[in-house]
């Protein structure tokens, strides 16, 4: 009974990041900020929810693999959202008019 | 239990929304990354659903997958000049 | 070797004879191949005060992206969307690749910060909130990048 309680409150925590990433990826301006709100977000709301897959099936192979795969989303996402930055800087998309400041361009010209 | 699964594929259709109408190709590849995280979290949910493991291993293919994919979007980005 | 050999097990979680064998065939093929792109220190991945370290890196990580997420869900679910983007550079004081490397990457699964590029000492972030302060560099670092060297130097210094 404890256990069905756990899992439900870190799927419903997640699924909640995970829609919020979503409506960032829509409402925020331009596609930095979007990196920021979506991957991010919902990295951590996929991760809850296979913690609660983790939490729901044990020591088990389910659990094993739900927890693998958010060993994997964790290690990959960072360094695909930091390669798609990157991408997007180098390809000349323009920050949003918004923006403070700039030092990466400033420094290195691109 | 489905509630949750609705939640997500209405958040997996914001994100094709981004991927539909992105202004740039940046913005697309964001969308595209981030509906691949999102399938991983609806596999989890499928597999406390059904009780069945073998969607978790759909998940962990499909996480390496979409990292593979992300990572030759950006590899195109950064080789390319982009005009508008 | 072995590591592979155990995420062979993990992921097949079949005990019997023919997996574990299979296994165990395997994990040596992929160790062989693999073995010309280990790091150059490998005894560090032997030694347990650095794997404690690594675990409270892995704690304070996990706290600080969970606070960072609450703010970020807050400034994107506020009607006004108070936000205020911009590129600053971090000076590190972390000496090796990989160092810098997992210092990119936290600060990149942090929400709210995000890593373009490592020049150097540099990192350059794209930061979702930027201070008044822009030009104080110390600021910055220690906002961004301090919470985490203090326990990525002990893990590869």
């Amino acid at each position: 009974m404890n256990n069905g309680v756990a899992v439900y409150v870190l799927i419903s925590i997640g699924v909640a990041f995970d829609l919020v990433g979503a409506i960032g990826l829509i409402r925020l301006p331009d596609v930095y900020n979007r990196l920021q709100a979506a991957t991010k977000c919902v990295t951590l709301g996929t991760c809850l929810i296979l913690l609660g897959v983790v939490v729901a099936s044990g020591w088990s192979a389910m659990g094993i693999k739900a927890l693998l795969a958010a060993v994997f989303v964790l290690w990959t996402s960072p360094t695909g959202s930091h390669a798609l930055a990157r991408g997007a800087h180098i390809a000349g998309v323009p920050l949003w008019a918004g923006s403070v400041v700039d030092k990466y361009k400033e420094d290195t010209g691109r | 239990m489905h509630t949750f699964l609705l939640l997500l594929i209405i958040g997996t259709f914001l994100c094709l929304y981004r991927v539909a109408m992105g202004p740039t190709p940046p913005d697309r590849a964001v969308g595209i990354d981030t509906i691949g995280v999102m399938v991983v979290g609806i596999c989890g949910i499928f597999g406390i659903m059904t009780g069945q493991d073998f969607y978790l291993n759909v998940a962990i293919a499909w996480a390496l997958l979409a990292f593979l994919g992300t990572l030759a979007l950006a590899k195109y980005l950064e080789g390319r000049g982009f005009d508008e | 070797m072995l590591i592979i050999f155990v995420l062979w097990l993990l992921l097949t979680w079949s005990f019997d004879v023919q997996g574990v064998v299979a296994g165990a065939i395997l994990a040596v093929l992929f160790a062989l191949v693999l073995s010309k792109l280990l790091p150059p220190h490998v005894e560090r991945l032997f030694s347990p005060v650095r794997w404690f370290w690594a675990l409270m890196h892995i704690i304070s990580l996990a706290f600080w992206v969970v606070l960072a997420n609450f703010d970020v869900m807050y400034r994107v679910l506020h009607p006004n969307l108070p936000i205020r983007p911009g590129i600053v550079k971090v000076k590190t004081t972390l000496k090796s690749d990989e160092a810098k490397a997992f210092l990119a990457n936290s600060i990149t699964l942090t929400p709210g910060t995000l890593t373009i590029d490592i020049i150097d000492d540099w990192l350059y972030v794209h930061w979702i909130n930027v201070h008044e302060s822009l030009e104080d560099t110390e600021a910055i670092t220690r906002d961004i990048a301090g919470r985490f060297e203090v326990t990525l130097r002990r893990v590869f210094d």
